[in-house]
């Protein structure tokens, strides 16, 4: 019945316009006339929105996650050998057995006609919250411009601004775990700037708190950590590409990190001077017709090298012995992510990191390196029943740690209730 | 290194030559179009006063598109954006619109122009449940498969064409009056030639045609999803087997951008005829603007009902 309504009054409303035409064929005045209001007749949105207080609730997403986990060493005193990071980094792979992952509350919204809003917050296990982002972004910057401020995740590299939950694999790279502990979030602003050229070329810089690592917390005005990036991206045929640069540049003072002396005991040095991480990204992604649906592949690869030349100073017993220090190591990674079928993905990553040369002046003594450079390899499937779930088996054999193989094995589940995410690429 | 810094050098450099060729054949208005039949229909109206990028091809699934690279680049340089809106671009245009650094075609701005909004939508859903498959709150976003809503959005957009580039306005009219006098005369040229279509019994792979299907009453009494943006799955196509054999079709529906396997399999199994759709424009090699797009549907459902 209301189809049968609908199409005779769509019926009526042509013929009218038909009618309209051909009287006008006498006025050309009138026919003007007619047009117009023909176009406020029918243009009118026939949209309704709900005027309920509130329709302008901001858009609310929940990620839950949760994860059982098979290790054959004990993750207890987990590190990474030869890179020294704060004890509360966030590596490693994770306590053993079942596990609720960290829960994510997302809430973003337009506030303006010339501001947006995006606030995450972390929810940990054990019950800890964090705010990982919250920031304020503009919308109305006109030839390329945009600005963010607040806490946000760094635009350096491909991964880093990437959440956990839209990662192919459970965990960080390893690179980025033994160069920037897991990734770098800080508070500050952004501006980056889209240039107005045919290839994708986007020029970005952001000056920052230098709240954690590779940073330390100073007590200064100004800025303690500031990065410059530069990305270029396109389309070749039915693919896609995006290659980066990126600059972490930070002066931390008295950052104090783990490491393990040569008489084997823990010790936390206090590192200050400056600290320079460099990444190199590419990324290439190929779909059949740019059709992701039935079948797609991603190859992502990103070189992180850190560079860190100051003092050191080297506790033993309350006494510090500060001598030059001076550090070049890098990793990198290499991933492949296949989709072979609609919903289901399988993937490789190899890693390796260079614990590359690292001088600790006098005190070489008591810390020098050790001549071992970290490996992982990784291969997962993963399965999403939709858009908003998916449940991933991932296996690793992880050398990150000297003399130590561990053979790690996940099952994870990342779920999204609420708003719909964005598909980033 | 220094391989790959060459080759992206180099990369770029092609693309600059690209830029500056195109940029020869200067147009007055960037439109940055979602979906190929906008692109098309901006086209038609626009004629040689407008420059238009086209983000997806029929091929491509429109919910499905990644903010990739390309799009930032063509929303930056837009002064005007058309989309399909409905929710069939929300997980990938928000995030271009943002990034692209344009203020001009940012939503509720002139540059902006969501077609949805300007026709009645038909299939919202009356609960919003996820449990529901990808459901879209404003209802079906597949507008253009019915020509009258085309009929409609091309008055709104001519308007809109004339409200951001005034110097042109009086020529966006005389397309508008050209284009929908040749519409009015197509529609009833497609209705004539379609009414044997009426009350035909068909299923589909995805909710993909139902404006299409409530223009030329076409019954459409399954789809091949067993819910809106879920494949197709084995148990499901065989209790589709068993509800055609009760309830037999004439025909299985498919879009260019779904997968051949599920409708292949089962016109096997039934002996009911398959029937790719051109969708839209570029869905196939007739359908080369909207006129033929609707020429070519009409003539490939005619020729599966004989």
């Amino acid at each position: 019945m209301f189809r049968y309504i609908l199409s005779t009054a769509t019926a009526a409303l042509f013929s009218g316009s038909v009618l309209a035409a051909e009287m006008a064929d006498s006025d050309q005045r009138l026919q003007t006339l007619e047009q117009r209001l023909q176009i406020l007749e029918t243009a009118a949105p026939v949209k309704t929105v709900a005027s309920s207080r509130n329709a302008f609730n901001p858009a609310i997403a929940l990620i839950l996650s949760g994860i059982y986990t098979n290790l054959s060493q004990s993750p207890e005193g987990y590190h990474i050998s030869g890179f020294a990071l704060p004890e509360d980094s966030e590596i490693g792979p994770g306590s053993r057995g079942l596990n609720l992952g960290e829960s994510e509350l997302v809430i973003s919204s337009n506030i303006d006609p010339y501001l947006y809003g995006n606030f995450v917050l972390a929810l940990t296990p054990e019950g800890g919250a964090e705010v990982e982002e919250g920031y304020i972004q503009t919308i109305a910057l006109s030839n390329g411009f945009s600005l963010k401020a607040g806490r946000f995740l760094s635009g350096i590299g491909y991964n880093n601004a990437r959440h956990a939950h839209v990662w192919d694999f459970v965990d960080a790279p390893l690179a980025y775990q033994a160069l920037l502990g897991g990734r770098y979030g800080d508070d500050g602003v952004q501006m980056k700037w889209l240039a107005p050229t045919e290839i994708f070329f986007e020029l970005g810089a952001e000056a920052l708190r230098g709240a954690g690592f590779p940073a330390s917390e100073r007590d200064k005005n100004g800025s303690g950590a500031a990065t410059l990036f530069a990305k270029l991206g396109g389309d070749a045929g039915a693919s896609s590409w995006l290659a980066g640069i990126s600059l972490l540049s930070t002066s931390p003072e008295g950052r104090e990190v783990a490491d393990i002396d040569l008489a084997d005991a823990k010790v936390i040095n206090r590192f200050s001077g400056t600290s320079k991480l460099w990444i190199a990204d590419v990324v290439w992604s190929y779909a059949p017709n740019g059709n992701k649906v039935p079948g797609n592949f991603k190859l992502q690869a990103e070189y992180l090298l850190r560079d860190e030349r100051g003092d050191l100073a080297y506790d033993v017993g309350g006494v510090e012995n500060t001598a030059p220090f001076s550090a070049r190591q890098s990793g990198v990674y290499v991933q492949g992510i296949y989709q072979f079928m609609p919903r289901w993905h399988v993937g490789l990553r190899a890693e390796r990191l260079d614990a590359g040369t690292v001088d600790y002046g006098a005190n070489n003594a008591m810390l020098a390196q050790r001549d071992f450079n970290p490996a992982k390899r990784s291969v997962m499937v993963d399965y999403s029943p939709s858009e908003f779930s998916r449940i991933r088996l991932q296996y690793a054999r992880d050398e990150s740690r000297q003399d130590v193989s561990d053979n790690q094995l996940f099952l994870q589940y990342q779920m999204s209730l609420g708003a719909h995410g964005a598909h980033q690429f | 290194m220094n391989k790959f810094l060459i080759s992206v050098s180099m990369m770029a450099a092609s693309f600059f030559s690209v830029a500056s060729s195109a940029s020869a054949n200067t147009a007055a208005l960037n439109i940055f179009a979602c979906e190929p039949e906008w692109g098309a229909l901006a086209q038609a109206l626009g004629g040689d006063r407008v420059s238009i990028y086209v983000a997806t091809t029929a091929k491509q699934d429109p919910h499905q598109i990644q903010a990739k690279p390309s799009l930032l680049v063509q929303v930056r340089r837009a002064n005007l954006v058309v989309c399909t809106g409905a929710e069939l671009e929300s997980a990938w245009l928000p995030l271009v619109l943002r990034q692209a650094g344009n203020g001009a075609v940012q939503p509720s701005s002139p540059g902006y122009f969501e077609a949805a909004d300007y026709v009645q939508k038909l299939g919202v859903p009356v609960v919003l449940d996820r449990a529901a498959g990808d459901v879209h709150a404003a209802g079906n976003p597949h507008i253009h498969t019915d020509p009258r809503n085309i009929a409609r959005i091309a008055t709104a957009l001519a308007q809109r064409l004339a409200d951001i580039d005034p110097a042109n306005a009086a020529f966006y009219q005389s397309r508008y009056r050209d284009f929908s006098t040749r519409w009015q005369a197509a529609i009833e040229r497609w209705e004539r030639a379609a009414a044997p279509l009426q009350g035909v019994v068909v299923v589909s792979h995805h909710s993909y045609f139902l404006y299409l299907d409530h223009w030329l009453g076409l019954n459409t009494v399954a789809q091949l999803e067993p819910k809106p943006g879920v494949p197709p799955t084995s148990a499901h196509l065989v209790s589709m087997q068993t509800l055609l054999q009760n309830q037999p079709a004439r025909m299985i529906l498919r879009g260019p951008y779904n997968s051949e396997r599920p409708s292949a399999w089962l016109s096997e199994r039934t002996k009911i005829p398959e029937v790719l759709l051109p969708g839209t424009v570029g869905g196939s090699d007739q359908a080369k603007d909207l006129f033929s797009l609707f020429d070519d549907t009409v003539a490939r459902l005619l020729a599966a009902l004989k």
